[in-house]
């Protein structure tokens, strides 16, 4: 696997949001979730701003995996305890029930075996926060249809060969891979393309057409 | 290697390991013997160390640097015998990553060493002859009781942190270990929890150099008055090889010729590499007692932490307190990433804090010496963030 580029994919995802100054909707909604004082392992933690965030606003006990050594010697001399390691190697090593929360922000889609991930994050902690770009979104079916071209977005700028996104999937192909791993979906956000919370009591093909980006809070199912 | 040089210069260095210079010196007596993993319980002994910045007054803001093999306790100021800056100047010194405006920096020379702490060419009080072979073989985890016996001399409780690389990595490792919580950050830097049969391999032609010197006599040298300086410059020519890495050398050296521009058709030092590792290999002499080098030499090979612990690595830090900063270079081939990772891997399973960085370099084992700007950020970072998490007021 290319050890470099993979971050550049979040990088790039992020860069408009970061370069404003302001953090990622997306990283927002996801330590909404937490609970204060939670012990938060963050799986692609990039330069480690979900951290940061979580650490100042929520007082967790964080740890973070990240993949481009750039990414964690940032995260390191910024104080977060970051080592380098790879989502679809690293997370076995890790003992069950080791945190409360094991959270996967716009990576899931870069893993060799989101599945594997899934299950193993579920393992690792008693809840796990996944984000992901959702490929059903209106636009990217638009694109696909209309020009009959792998779709590229402001959020999903890369080319075919050039992107680190191996495995996308739509909120729905998502849904039906918790309900396949036996994971309880406890709650589930969708953002439009500007941010913005899609509303709650909407049927799921709505969100899937309409979300540009997903969160979900998982639990074991008991 | 030039004849003339080498043979040259009395023995001296035994007063240095009695009464080192610009040192500070505890002694420990029969009441407070060395326990060593050998079964020995050695008494007298003494451990020189140098001390940097201030105590506070909550003696919470202590760090121990450990040095490495042929390091000494003269981290951050002018080496009494070679008129050299201190080993680790780059890292520890007002300003610094390290920084001794904030914190108090202890460093002591390890027992096996030859710089004031007791050593085979200390003095043994029984014959009044240097010990020679006849000091008992040490391991890491005996040089860490020492450095643990000193902190309670000095009436320090805990350790805001441990730092080294190399063996002193080790040994940092050792502490984590071995004294839990008395280490509230331990920083292990190019080294591992053992050493591999490549590094005993290595270690082994060291020393055998130095044994086949015939002015080594059995250990005996400084009591027959020869001195087996070719043996132990050979010994360290080779281990010099194996802190740089072939990207290192190629790019100081290359091929070039030493002050000629054609080869001399013998077996002069025509090449510069050459010339660079006899001069590496004579200075350290100057230096360095060859029974010492055995002596920590076999220290190193002994290390495996693991071992203690049925062999699960995650059973040496089951529990433990201490945040961990785990640092290792692209182009070290003497204690690879690989080694890193495992005891990340270990920290990792036993849910210890841990932060792991690798930093690219071609400047090979002897990166963490030398002036790697990544590296710097990266430890005053990590110790910034521990600062806030242990409370450490700034000093300045």
């Amino acid at each position: 696997m290319n050890m470099q580029a993979r971050p550049q994919r979040e990088l790039a995802a992020a860069g408009a949001a970061r370069s404003s100054g302001q953090a990622r909707v997306d990283l927002l909604v996801v330590s909404q979730m937490v609970e204060p004082g939670a012990r938060v392992l963050d799986v692609g933690c990039g330069d480690g701003e979900l951290l940061k965030i979580l650490t100042e606003t929520k007082n967790v006990d964080g740890r973070g995996i990240e993949i481009s050594r750039e990414g964690v010697n940032l995260c390191v001399a910024k104080g977060l305890a970051v080592i380098q390691g790879d989502a679809d190697t690293d997370l076995a090593d890790y003992p069950d029930d080791a945190f409360d929360y094991v959270i996967l922000s716009q990576t899931l889609q870069a893993t060799w075996q989101p599945r594997v991930v899934l299950e193993h994050m579920l393992r690792i902690g008693s809840r796990a926060i996944v984000s992901f770009p959702n490929f059903g979104h209106w636009k990217i079916r638009l694109k696909l249809l209309a020009f009959g071209r792998m779709p590229r977005t402001t959020n999903l700028p890369d080319t075919w060969y050039n992107t680190q996104n191996i495995h996308f999937c739509t909120i729905r192909d998502f849904r039906d891979l918790c309900n396949e791993v036996g994971v309880k979906i406890e709650t589930a956000v969708a953002l439009n393309a500007w941010g913005g919370r899609l509303r709650l009591n909407v049927p799921w093909w709505f969100w899937n057409l309409f979300g540009e980006q997903a969160v979900f809070l998982l639990s074991r199912r008991r | 290697m030039a004849e003339a040089e080498l043979q040259s210069t009395p023995v001296t260095r035994a007063r240095e390991a009695d009464i080192p210079r610009e040192s500070l010196l505890v002694r420990f007596g029969p009441d407070r013997p060395l326990k060593l993993d050998s079964g020995i319980e050695f008494s007298p002994f003494q451990v020189a160390y140098k001390t940097y910045g201030r105590l506070n007054a909550a003696r919470s803001n202590a760090v121990m640097i450990c040095h490495a093999l042929t390091g000494d306790q003269h981290v951050a100021s002018v080496h009494p015998v070679t008129g050299k800056n201190g080993w680790w100047e780059t890292m520890v010194g007002p300003g610094k990553p390290i920084d001794t405006e904030r914190y108090f920096v202890i460093c002591s020379n390890v027992v096996g060493g030859c710089m004031g702490s007791s050593g085979p060419s200390s003095i043994d009080p029984k014959t009044g002859n240097p010990f020679g072979l006849s000091f008992p073989v040490i391991t890491i985890r005996d040089m860490v009781r020492a450095q643990a016996m000193l902190l309670d001399h000095l009436g320090i409780d805990t350790l805001f942190a441990v730092a080294g690389g190399s063996m002193g990595g080790m040994q940092v490792l050792q502490w984590a270990e071995s004294f839990p919580e008395r280490v509230f950050c331990a920083l292990p830097i190019a080294c591992a929890t053992r050493h591999s049969a490549q590094n005993i391999a290595f270690h082994e032609v060291g020393r055998q150099a130095v044994m086949a010197d015939p002015e080594w006599r059995g250990g005996r040298y400084l009591i027959e008055g020869t001195d087996p300086r070719r043996g132990l410059a050979v010994a360290r020519m080779g281990a010099h090889i194996t802190y740089l890495s072939d990207a290192a050398l190629h790019r100081k050296f290359g091929r070039k010729f030493q002050d000629r521009s054609n080869p001399t058709f013998s077996f002069d030092a025509d090449f510069e590499v050459e010339s660079y590792l006899r001069y590496q290999g004579s200075s350290f002499v100057e230096r360095f007692d060859a029974n010492s080098y055995l002596y920590l030499t076999r220290a190193m090979d002994y290390f495996d932490i693991a071992a203690e612990h049925d062999g699960v690595l995650a059973s040496a830090f089951k529990h433990t307190p201490t945040r961990f900063c785990v640092v290792s270079f692209t182009s070290d081939w003497l204690f690879p990433t690989s080694e890193s990772r495992a005891i990340v891997h270990a920290l990792n399973a036993a849910s210890a804090r841990v932060s792991f960085a690798e930093i690219v370099t071609d400047k090979g084992h002897d990166a963490f010496l030398l002036d790697e700007p990544e590296l710097f950020a990266i430890i005053r970072g990590f110790l910034d963030g521990a600062a806030r998490a242990r409370g450490l007021q700034d000093l300045r």
